[in-house]
């Protein structure tokens, strides 16, 4: 192995006579020139005490010189920082102008790289370096490397994208994005000179827009009905931008030129033709990025001193997003590193910069269907802004969230469960300090509407992360009743009557047991003398189980095992077996988490952690947690947030074991394909065949494990949606049958957690479109209900 | 090309003096871990609180309370275990740093848990740093064991006082 790869490497190395020059000792030199050209080029544009054109020209210097022994290498890295480095776009077009003026086979050679790695980003579904590269093939036309004919054709080409026939929305949408991304870096250059063929090129977009379908919008909005920022589709929007920056002859103070310093330079030099593009063809395998809707939440007047914030129909507006965005993107792993680079953004002194940073993140974590980055990141960032700018960003950020309190009743139901927890944890980095008195607003109203809501939610994860007192300390006295109740266990067996109860004897010696440290046997022995009750309140079938035994066992368990995770979880842990032997069918699997959540009704967090350990050790299917969510027991808390939270995340749990089922058998047949490790001499070919067989059996039981996991996850899902178009239908039939109003606080709420399943589990739950236009979004749904599958569908189309 | 520092997620200089195997077995260790170290806890903050800021960044197998070796009561630290390290590393990056209680938690590689690592080294019961430690910090059971040993030798009295204030 190291052979061959030596013996490549003195292949390379031409013809030269290497006797005396050992690769052994040349790797070192050349790995040192390359760190060091490395660490060069992707440096020029940062902070630094010269100017960048200085900068440039310097670099451009010592490049030159190594041009004829790593011109590949150089290439390579201009390549990378191309798209690694998007905020730095035009520093490193202006750079490879200038390297082209001094050499100009370099430019040749350097935009056949990159042309070819565009298509291996389309290849790949990295379409977000690929936007990028054609952003970079723009600017190079305004340095003097690429012929503006040449980047008018590749613009022809992705435009002629949109006639394609039988290709899905979202393949076109990518290729005109990709063309209006780029024009405000070439559009002055490119209307100068090919004014009529621009004017053709933007008639076809503008003809497309027209008649491109948009029933995804009303769907990925975070802001519905009347308010003040009305949520466009991302193209429309830009192409509006970009109809107006043309009007305005392509006029903008954002974007960083920094080859026009180099004008007379690189003017004289001769410029390229793009090789020939045309885009990769549609095929199954390219997954084009979903669509989006533009989140705005500040106009020009909220900023009170300093330059205004773009209107909406700016480019700037647009071309500031786009690079603050970029920078995250860029720096997410760093939040040091990141907030850095947001504050010392290049254009900061158009801008109010804090607007934009606050509007931008918050853009992301409120993006539908999923956010870029984890929220905690959002978080952790927001914090380390407010450590760096302690006199004016606090400011803005509380602004920012009396605004989004305010538009609360606007906000999508998804988005705003993200604000609530970001609220939370920002509260808990500043000593839970608030001016509540300004949200006394949510006191004395309906405690469905969105405001009571968000405060009521905000409060219990104040909790989670606290504790009572505390809580209870940092709000308005006439905020009692949002303030959630102590966490504390309600043990039924130890209230006060609970003599009378019937299980109360049972529940004593079991307690004592139990404290005495009592066998597995014993205990079950125990409750064998449990009595049946043919009346235990609204059970549907009560001859399936025995709800009694269930009731007394979990509530003694869990109330000795209350004082922390570790005892509840060392409690099931002991009597694991117990709980297997109760949770015999899924009623009583129901059952069992009914008296979780009666024993547990003031600590959501405990529900929540002990209905994923049940999961997770087997006890409970993820169908039973399902229809538990949506049984009659648990109405009453049906609108809080720990009830989707659970669901969510029993979702997550089914869709883990699926996919770690179909490792198991990839694996399992990966190792049969290799019979290499089994030894094949002819007296043991005996034992390869036993062993063959063995592998056959083990593959079969994974194959039928792995159907099992798929059809409870199908299972699972139908349940889910069943229910809630029962629930929801129900609750409109009782409406009319009152002559009431289907649309109260709760249906508001309730279709919206619909669509947050949709919009949370996407990928998972587009495998069963089909089952599910045939089951349960049936052409005999309600119309409001079946909105939503469709506004689902059309995310994919 | 290494473009973007990811340097929240690197091993520290720290390392645990107890392991019991040679350096570069432990660091191998510690770069395949998903396991983490959280210090500079309050002596209050429960393991709900624990896991509600930790599962911020993924799914947690299990947390381990760390205990004062005698009094068996939490002493300011704790071990996180993730199911994946990328879950972990995002740990790394967003939660060290950040407050709870009111404190600066610092999240550390470890790695993982073992029988007996979850008790304080200290001589007292606690952990060592509240041996040495001769400031006051309510948080963690007032002032630290050197102080308190000054303190009831009649010794400096005055600047304590002053730092109490």
């Amino acid at each position: 192995m190291s052979g061959s790869r030596r013996r490549k490497y003195r292949d390379d190395d031409e013809d030269m006579d290497t006797s005396h020059r050992s690769s052994k000792r040349r790797r070192p030199d050349n790995a040192q020139i390359e760190e060091r050209l490395e660490s060069l080029i992707t440096r020029v544009g940062e902070k630094s005490t010269s100017s960048l054109e200085s900068n440039l020209e310097g670099l451009s210097g010592v490049l030159e010189a190594d041009l004829p022994n790593y011109k590949g290498k150089i290439i390579k890295i201009l390549c990378d920082c191309a798209v690694a480095l998007p905020e730095k776009i035009t520093v490193y077009t202006t750079l490879v102008g200038l390297l082209n003026a001094k050499n100009f086979g370099f430019g040749d050679d350097f935009i056949i790289v990159l042309s070819k790695s565009m298509r291996e980003f389309m290849k790949a579904n990295e379409w977000s370096k690929a936007r990028f590269v054609v952003r970079f093939f723009a600017d190079l036309v305004n340095c003097h490397v690429i012929d503006v004919a040449s980047l008018l054709s590749l613009y022809e080409n992705f435009v002629a994208v949109s006639e394609e026939p039988d290709i899905p929305q979202v393949r076109s949408d990518w290729f005109i994005y990709s063309v209006l991304s780029s024009l405000p870096w070439v559009g002055c250059s490119l209307d100068e000179k090919k004014g009529e063929e621009l004017t053709k090129l933007m008639k076809s977009i503008e003809d497309y827009l027209g008649k491109r379908k948009k029933d995804h919008v009303p769907f990925l909005r975070v802001w519905h009905g009347e308010n003040p920022h009305e949520q466009q589709d991302y193209l429309e929007n830009l192409w509006q931008q970009i109809a107006k920056l043309r009007r305005d002859e392509w006029v903008e103070k954002i974007i960083m030129r920094p080859y026009m310093a180099f004008h007379s330079i690189l003017s004289e030099s001769s410029v390229h033709s793009l090789p020939p593009f045309t885009p990769p063809p549609h095929n199954l395998e390219l997954n084009y990025p979903i669509p989006k809707v533009v989140f705005r939440m500040f106009d020009p007047t909220d900023a009170p001193d300093g330059p205004p914030m773009p209107g909406p129909l700016s480019i700037e507006r647009y071309l500031v997003e786009d690079q603050i965005s970029s920078l995250i993107s860029t720096y997410f792993r760093d939040r040091k590193d990141c907030a850095a680079q947001l504050l010392n953004y290049h254009a900061k002194k158009q801008i109010p910069l804090n607007y934009v940073i606050v509007e931008v993140m918050f853009g992301q974590l409120f993006n539908l269907p999923q956010s870029p980055q984890i929220h905690v990141f959002y978080m952790a960032l927001f914090l380390e802004l407010c450590k760096l700018q302690p006199g004016s960003l606090p400011q803005v950020l509380a602004q920012a969230s009396e605004m989004l309190y305010e538009r609360l009743e606007h906000m999508n139901l998804h988005s705003s469960d993200r604000f609530v927890n970001w609220f939370a944890h920002h509260l808990s980095n500043f000593q839970f300090r608030w001016s509540w008195e300004e949200w006394t607003d949510c006191l004395n109203v309906d405690v469905d509407l969105p405001k009571p809501k968000f405060v009521i939610e905000v409060l219990a994860k104040c909790l989670r992360l606290s504790y009572h007192q505390r809580i209870v300390e940092s709000v308005p006295e006439t905020f009692a009743p949002l303030v959630p109740n102590p966490p504390e266990p309600i043990y039924k067996y130890g209230e006060e009557g609970a003599e009378s109860l019937p299980g109360y004897a049972i529940a004593q010696t079991l307690c004592d047991l139990i404290k005495k440290k009592g066998s597995i046997e014993v205990v079950l022995e125990v409750l064998k003398d449990a009595p049946n009750p043919k009346d235990v309140d609204g059970m549907e079938d009560e001859t399936s189980f025995n709800a009694l035994k269930i009731d007394v066992f979990v509530q003694v368990l869990l109330y000795l095992g209350s004082k922390s995770f570790s005892h509840s979880f060392g409690a099931l842990a002991k009597f694991l077996p117990v709980l297997k032997e109760l949770a015999v069918n899924e009623e009583s699997q129901i059952y069992i988490l009914r008296v979780i959540k009666d024993l547990w009704r003031n600590h959501s967090q405990r529900i929540a952690v002990l209905v994923d350990k049940l999961l997770r050790v087997r006890v409970i299917s993820c169908p039973a947690v399902a229809n538990w969510l949506f049984s009659s027991f648990m109405s009453s808390s049906f609108t809080r947030m720990f009830v989707w939270e659970i669901l969510h995340s029993t979702i997550n749990t089914m869709n883990k074991h699926v996919k770690g089922c179909e490792t198991e058998l990839e694996e399992a047949r990966q190792s049969a394909k290799r019979p290499d490790d089994v030894d094949m001499e002819s007296d043991e070919e005996d034992r390869y065949d036993i062993t063959k067989a063995a592998s056959e059996s083990k593959i079969e039981q994974l194959q039928e494990k792995l159907e099992g996991a798929q059809s409870e996850e199908k299972k699972l899902f139908l349940i889910i949606f069943q229910r809630f178009v029962m629930v929801l239908g129900e609750h409109m039939v009782s409406c009319e049958n009152k002559g009431e109003e289907f649309r109260t606080p709760w249906f508001i709420h309730a279709i919206q957690r619909l669509q947050q399943i949709f919009l949370v589990h996407y990928h998972q739950v587009v495998k069963y479109t089909t089952t599910l236009e045939n089951l349960v979004f049936t052409s005999d749904t309600d119309p409001t209900i079946l909105e939503v599958f469709t506004a689902f569908r059309s995310l994919h189309s | 090309m290494a473009l973007k520092s990811d340097r929240m997620t690197e091993l520290s200089a720290y390392r645990d003096q107890h392991f019991g195997g040679s350096m570069d077995n432990q660091e191998r260790k510690l770069k395949e871990a998903s396991t983490l170290y959280i210090g500079n806890l309050s002596f209050f903050t429960t393991e709900e609180q624990i896991y509600e800021v930790f599962s911020k960044c993924g799914s947690i197998k299990r947390v381990v309370m760390g205990l004062d070796k005698i009094k068996r009561t939490p002493c300011g630290f704790c071990f996180v275990e993730y199911y994946d390290r990328e879950e972990a590393a995002n740990c790394m990056r967003y939660v060290s740093g950040t407050r709870l209680d009111d404190r600066i938690i610092r999240t550390d590689w470890d790695v993982g848990f073992k029988e007996g690592r979850q008790y304080g080294r200290g001589k007292s019961g606690g952990q060592v740093r509240d041996e040495y430690r001769t400031d006051y910090d309510g948080g963690r059971g007032g002032y630290g064991k050197a102080a308190l040993k000054q303190l009831s030798a009649g010794k400096e009295k005055p600047r304590y006082q002053q730092w109490v204030s």
